[in-house]
């Protein structure tokens, strides 16, 4: 049976940047190994001649043309933004290069 | 100082030459005005629904068959991180299943890299920073253009079968042409269409293991790439002589300070939970879509090599018609050297002079009318026009096109009249007469020098194989006399 233990249900937050209070973090670990053992309990089935599953839908090669379409007015794009400058958006420091 | 082998693997992102995004119809374009190609799907708004381009796949196709990939059905991932150049704070990218795999690319020496795979995944913004002078640690802040997220790119990943900065550029200027040929890129390194980063170890000559690797960033062209790979592989073999180990981290080429320096340590690597993009279905590359990519397929650039090399008679050639070979591949001018050829230019003459001349006149040499460029090689060959002359007429038929030989005249060009020229020697004749005496005497080091003349009072409009042979004529006659 695999559980799993109140550090990794952290990191598992951090990696979703929540802040969680002690007590959520003890309410969501157990959340969490229930749902592992729901998963374990499907595992246990016979899938040998079940293909793989990527998509609930038994669709594939749904396309697009590639022709433009209008975007957004400038403006109403960095309406969202909570701060902009040069018409770009304006982020704090980034400590670190792009992944 | 132990004898050490450097193994290079190399990704590079290629961004496909699609007129919208890969999964919305914002439009593809560089240096467009800032966050003005956006929309809900690319800005990854709530609600928004992506839909795969089919012409990216189609390009992507290509791109595995110029490879020579397996070529198989693919899903989409969702690659999850936080950083401000995606705004979704995911990018769609393949994981497990790419579209392309296990290919492999061959250089024009021979040697061969393995393509591990080739996938499909979008782009992220741009960011600028600001203040500190541009640098990320020290700057106030940063400023996000997302213009380029969502453009579609395919990630090409090279085996560690690369052993030199040599090998590794020759390995990119091939890949680029590739990408062009295929008609996937305009393989433009400056404005970013080809980014470069490159995984490499050393190892101890002779060994088949690997050793810890480091990925290197920021290889804005070529030179780039090759400096940082020789500066990275003394860098470890340094520490590895001291005694040191090699940490796995990702560092960032410094062009103008020739350095390399760590960005992060992959022991905080990202933990990126992947997990399938649930918006996307599954893309099974079917007979009709294979059918369609192999026939836009272009010729590729061995084989352009192949056919030129056949042209020039025979497939060993020295070193500096390869040189001139490679140029004209580079810049497409190799149909034009064909044609020419065809049309009863010699070849070499014709590779010679796309080679140089017509390199220099850039992207609109190729439109050159080659009937035109046969004749203008034939007028040279049959010394009307000497080498000068035919350089100065080339780049105005490349410009306003027109016939060679009328060119030529309106250069003043035209081909010195028997009696001018006879007229012009007689001249230097009485100029010079004590070289004159040299030269009639048998000097036959004194030859350039009356030529020379004879060029100068002709203003160079005098062929110079026709002013050698004028002048050989008069000596014959005055020693007969």
């Amino acid at each position: 049976m695999e559980r799993i233990s109140i550090d990794e249900a952290r990191h598992v937050a951090r990696l979703a940047r929540l802040d969680l209070a002690d007590g959520e973090l003890d309410k969501l670990t157990g959340e969490l190994s229930d749902l592992l053992e729901h998963v374990e309990a499907i595992r246990r089935l016979d899938t040998a001649e079940v293909p793989p599953t990527a998509h609930p839908l038994p669709l594939s090669n749904v396309f697009r043309p590639d022709e433009v379409r209008p975007s957004l007015e400038r403006a109403e794009v960095l309406a969202a933004a909570p701060a902009t400058e040069a018409d770009r958006f304006l982020v704090p420091r980034i400590l670190g290069e792009a992944p | 100082m132990a004898e050490y082998e450097t193994v290079v693997g190399l990704e590079v992102h290629c961004e496909l030459s699609t007129r919208t995004k890969l999964f919305c119809g914002c439009a593809n374009a560089f240096g467009a005005e800032p966050n003005t190609n956006v929309c809900p799907v690319c800005l990854g708004l709530p609600g928004s629904l992506p839909v795969l381009n089919e012409q990216a796949v189609e390009l992507a196709m290509r791109i595995g068959e110029a490879l020579h990939c397996e070529i198989r059905p693919s899903i989409f991932h969702r690659k999850n991180y936080f950083y401000p150049d995606m705004p979704k704070d995911y990018q769609i990218s393949q994981y497990d299943e790419p579209i392309n795999v296990d290919g492999l690319l061959e250089l024009p020496d021979g040697s061969r890299v393995g393509i591990v795979r080739a996938h499909m995944e979008e782009d992220t913004g741009k960011t600028t920073h600001v203040g500190g002078g541009g640098r990320i640690h020290e700057a106030g802040h940063s400023l996000v253009d997302y213009n380029r997220a969502g453009v579609p790119l395919v990630e090409i990943v090279s085996a560690p079968d690369i052993t030199s900065a040599a090998q590794a550029r020759a390995y990119v200027a091939e890949l680029r042409a590739i990408l062009v040929a295929t008609g996937a890129s305009d393989g433009r390194m400056e404005e970013g269409s080809l980014r470069v980063d490159a995984n490499v170890s050393i190892r101890r000559a002779g060994s088949d293991e690997l050793g810890t690797r480091c990925e290197v960033k920021n290889l804005n062209s070529l030179r780039s790439l090759g400096r940082a790979i020789e500066h990275e592989a003394d860098r470890q073999a340094s520490l590895v002589d001291s005694g040191e180990r090699v940490t796995q981290e990702t560092r960032h080429w410094d062009e103008n300070a020739s350095r390399t320096h760590s960005l992060r340590s992959k022991e905080e690597a990202y933990d990126y939970r992947y997990f399938p993009e649930p918006d996307l279905v599954p893309l099974v590359p079917d007979e009709a879509l294979r059918q369609r990519a192999s026939s836009a397929l272009g010729l590729m650039p061995a084989a352009r090599r192949a056919r030129l090399q056949a042209a020039l008679g025979g497939a060993e050639h020295a070193r500096a018609l390869m040189d001139q070979i490679g140029t004209v591949i580079e810049l497409s001018l190799d149909d034009l050297v064909l044609a020419a050829s065809a049309g009863g230019a010699d070849p070499k003459h014709a590779l010679n002079r796309a080679a140089n001349e017509l390199a220099s006149q850039g992207e609109r040499a190729r439109a050159l009318d080659p009937v035109s460029f046969a004749s203008l090689l034939a007028l040279e060959s049959s010394g009307t026009l000497s080498a000068t002359q035919v350089k100065a007429v080339l780049p105005e038929l490349v410009e306003h096109g027109g016939d060679p030989a009328e060119v030529a005249r309106r250069h003043g060009f035209e081909q010195l009249g028997t009696e001018e020229l006879e007229s012009a020697i007689d001249g230097v004749i009485s100029a010079s007469p004590t070289e004159w005496e040299r030269y009639v005497s048998g000097d036959a080091r004194i030859a350039g020098f009356l030529a020379g003349q004879v060029m100068k009072a002709t203003r160079g409009r005098a062929n110079g194989k026709v002013v050698a042979e004028a002048l050989a004529a008069r000596r014959a006659g005055v020693s007969a006399r």
